[in-house]
């Protein structure tokens, strides 16, 4: 178990590496000069155009660019930002708000997503189950940002049952926002969690478990469930993963400040040191976020092994 | 001095350039200028209370000379003071920290200042710091944004860098033109006449800086927290507000009625609306524009909007490298065939005016109808001008950013010129503002490119003088035309802004003979705020006037 753990945290370095050069180049080799549209519709003076980009050694050529900057993450330093700030001190600010936001998704996936699919899993065939499915995906087909209009619309301005933006980013202002996010996810959950419910029911154990006279109740819950759930912690943990990188749509309809709005305002700004340090923290959440989906199957499945 | 982009600020990407300009005015009694949906109510504000305010994220650091889009501008003109201010009603200016500016020749001014008007640190405003402020912010190695609004005063060319990336150094560090007499008195010498340098001294480039910053300029602390001796100070400055607080060592007339103002960063204009609505916050002065059509808004908000007249226009400009555009009666005839009034209305419900000539009406100075006919809409006579002139071979062009609201009017415009002359006009939509600003800065566009200006003082010299002058700045059509640059020189030299005026308006109807970019309407800024606040009113502009607004 520990060897897989260490094996599979050495596999993250090469990965980190190429995928940050990828970014590198991808950013920088963006066109645009961050300089244009700087000073409004006139040129920016020559001399700030020169010391802005000796600043941010734009006039060094892309390698040499890259050297600096993987030196400067080796020591934990992702760069200065073009409005001045550290790219750490940003991201500091956003990343609570945003697994703040992030955990509010997945805990309404957990609970709304799986009670509904074992529900319409063992009424199979029923009213609850076609209510459930229909209503799945009517979720489903409606893009995010007309949920959270809507949502922002009806339970914030008309009802006013929760605040109408997040701005400052506390739990209490997350909470419609995290329903919002979580929502497309609770649909997909609800099926897959329903479809391997279903599928589990016909398997031997449950036989067995029928036949030794166990509670239907408590063959549900502690047996199929169990074994059901491996690809929806699959899901989930994608999903996790997904959200951890802000999600653009819904932070800017709640005004939320996370990784998504940022990343968001520092590609239009091109603002590529921002870009490239975001996106390397978020494919390092990515990594751990499969690893520790990879280390739950063991959890549950007792013959998948790690050894 | 700088184009700007008013739909961008409309637009996702957040880029908010708009000019950032004076707003730290009294409050007179009557708002006339601007029409509002409800009569602000007369009778002695309340003082006191807290108020929400729109903010976005600043861009640069706060220094007076390196801040020219609203985000931080905005912010920044709050805390400073000027030698003159403009009043927010009529855009005149008005002396502020200076007790009076004289000059009998247009290049020689004696500055004498207030005595006792102080700093938010307690310090006095005195003379040397204007003049080493000033000469701080123009030194080249200094790399200021804002360097080149001191390029009238004599020896500004000395103290700049010899080559772009500064490897020779400047003559000078000082500018000639400046010299303290004593604490409160200073003289400036400009190397041209300049009629309007009075009217200038209000932008925010031009804020005294205190000695705290010129002893250390790259004080880190400062690009957050400036000091200056306007009517507020920076209490907290973080990501996701800006709080305002009274400054309790202020001198000046212009006092705020309210003791602190909250800006809360918004990065969208759809958030800030709808929190509006729901009253959690106090002001915004950003609406979407899908709430601007079918008057959206006025419904949602009850005697809680206004829309007022700012100092930007709107133009599109041929291209320099497009022979065919050369042609000033094709212009001519393009122009007249831009139905200006139905796309306004249309598409722009409102929130923009059909331009009549090259100057906002907001500044003294504008002359009403300088471009005549050339911009009233008249199809049949334009199809005439067009054949006349021969037509335009291949396909045209109209170059727009993606980011703002832009594909709309160029379409409509596009579309009629096709029905209308029966040429082929196509859109070229560069992704976003900073894009089409690169393509048109390096004149790799042909046909026509979208433009806007912003005021930076109001003045009709500063829609004429950095757009038009042979070699100007901002003059991205490259136009040329000696006659033009002799009136805005005589202009420039005149003894009184009657004669300036007078001046300036002649070179502007030499624009209406040679078409250097065809004018399509001007900006409103339509604005709404809570049930929580009263008063509520822009400057000419566009920016909130935080000193008029109270709490009910």
């Amino acid at each position: 178990m520990l060897k897989y753990v260490i094996r599979r945290l050495l596999q993250m370095i090469p990965v980190i590496i190429g995928a940050t050069f990828i970014l590198f180049c991808l950013v920088f080799a963006l066109p645009g000069d961050p300089t244009a549209g700087r000073c409004g519709e006139r040129p920016c003076p020559p001399a700030y155009v020169a010391a802005f980009r000796a600043e941010y050694h734009l006039d060094q050529p892309l390698l040499a660019q890259y050297g600096i900057y993987m030196s400067k993450l080796l020591r934990g330093d992702l760069g200065v930002n073009f409005y001045g700030n550290t790219v750490i001190s940003e991201l500091a600010i956003r990343y609570p708000v945003t697994i703040r936001l992030a955990l509010i998704a997945v805990l309404v996936e957990i609970f709304v997503g799986i009670s509904a699919g074992v529900v319409a899993g063992v009424c199979k065939g029923r009213f609850v189950d076609y209510l459930i499915l229909v209503s799945s995906l009517v979720v489903i087909s409606i893009p995010i940002f007309v949920i959270g209009s809507l949502a922002q619309l009806v339970f914030g301005m008309k009802l006013g049952w929760f605040p109408v933006t997040a701005g400052d980013g506390s739990w209490g202002q997350l909470v419609l926002p995290g329903f919002v996010l979580g929502a497309l996810s609770v649909a997909y959950v609800a099926r897959l969690t329903r479809a391997n419910l279903i599928d589990n029911q016909h398997a031997d154990y449950v036989r067995t478990a029928k036949a030794k006279g166990l509670s239907s109740f408590r063959i549900v819950t502690i047996h199929t469930l169990r074994n059901s759930l491996i690809p929806v912690i699959t899901f989930i943990g994608y999903d996790f993963g997904a959200l951890m990188g802000g999600a653009i749509v819904t932070e800017r309809i709640f005004n939320i400040n996370g990784i998504g709005n940022f990343i968001f305002r520092s590609i239009s700004q091109r603002d590529g040191v921002s870009v490239v340090g975001a996106v390397t923290c978020l494919v390092l959440v990515y990594l751990l976020a499969n690893l520790l989906v990879d280390l739950l199957y063991g959890v549950l499945d007792p013959r998948i092994s790690h050894d | 001095m700088r184009r700007i982009t008013p739909l961008v600020a409309l637009s996702i990407s957040g880029v908010m350039l708009l000019a950032a300009c004076g707003q730290d005015v009294a409050a007179p009694s009557d708002s006339s200028s601007s029409s509002a949906g409800t009569a602000t109510s007369a009778g002695p504000a309340k003082d006191g209370g807290t108020i929400t305010v729109r903010g976005c994220t600043a861009q640069n650091p706060l220094i007076p000379s390196d801040t020219n889009e609203v985000c931080g501008g905005n912010v920044l003109d709050a805390v400073t003071a000027k030698l003159v201010h403009y009043n927010s009603d009529t855009a005149a200016p008005e002396l502020d920290v200076a007790q009076s500016i004289e000059t009998t020749d247009n290049q020689h001014f004696t500055v004498k200042l207030n005595p006792g008007y102080k700093f938010s640190d307690g310090t006095e405003v005195k003379a040397k710091n204007f003049v080493d402020g000033w000469n701080w912010a123009a030194y080249g190695p200094n790399a200021q944004q804002n360097a080149y609004f001191f390029e009238p005063i004599a020896g500004y060319t000395d103290v700049q860098c010899g080559d772009a990336d500064c490897k020779v150094k400047p003559k000078a560090k000082t500018m000639s033109g400046l010299k303290v007499v004593d604490d409160h008195t200073f003289t400036i010498s400009t190397s041209e006449k300049v009629s309007n340098l009075k009217v200038r001294l209000g932008y925010t480039a031009f804020a005294p800086l205190p000695d705290s910053f010129l002893a250390n300029p790259t004080d880190k602390k400062w690009e957050k927290f400036p000091i200056g001796a306007g009517p507020f100070t920076i209490s907290q400055n973080t990501a996701t507000q800006i709080v305002l607080k009274k400054n309790p060592n202020y001198s000046g007339k212009v006092k705020p009625h309210v003791d602190e103002v909250d800006y809360k960063i918004y990065n969208d204009a759809g958030p800030a609306y709808n929190d509006v609505v729901a009253n959690n916050l106090d002001v915004s002065d950003l609406i979407p524009t899908d709430q601007l059509t079918n008057d959206q808004w006025k419904n949602d908000l009850p005697n809680r909007w206004g829309i007022r007249q700012s100092g930007v226009t709107q133009t599109i400009t041929a291209s320099s490298k497009d022979k065919q555009l050369a042609n000033q009666d094709l212009i001519k005839a393009l122009s007249m065939d831009i139905d200006r009034a139905t796309i306004t209305k249309q598409i722009f419900a409102g929130s923009r005016t059909p331009a009549d000539g090259w100057v906002s009406p907001v500044v003294d100075g504008y002359k009403k109808g300088q471009c005549g006919q050339w911009c009233t809409y008249d199809k049949t006579k334009a199809k005439a001008m067009y054949d006349k002139a021969g037509g335009y071979k291949g396909t045209l062009t109209i170059a727009v950013n993606g980011d703002g609201d832009h594909k709309a009017w160029s379409q409509a415009v596009c579309n009629g010129w096709k029905n209308d002359l029966g040429l082929n006009c196509q859109l070229k939509v560069a992704p976003d503002f900073k894009t089409l600003r690169d393509q048109v800065t390096k004149r790799e566009l042909m046909g026509f490119f979208r433009t806007g200006w912003q005021m930076d003082y109001p003045s009709i010299e500063n829609f004429l003088t950095p757009l038009y002058a042979t070699g100007a700045s901002s003059n991205d059509g490259d136009y040329s035309n000696k006659a033009f640059d002799a009136k805005l020189q005589q202009a420039a030299a005149a003894p009184d802004d009657a004669q300036a005026n007078k001046l300036y308006q002649e070179a502007e109807a030499l624009l209406a003979q040679d078409m250097p970019a065809i004018p399509l309407w001007t900006v409103s800024t339509p604005y709404a705020w809570s049930t929580k606040v009263t008063n509520v009113k822009l400057t000419p502009f566009g920016t909130i006037d935080l000193t008029a607004i109270s709490v009910k």
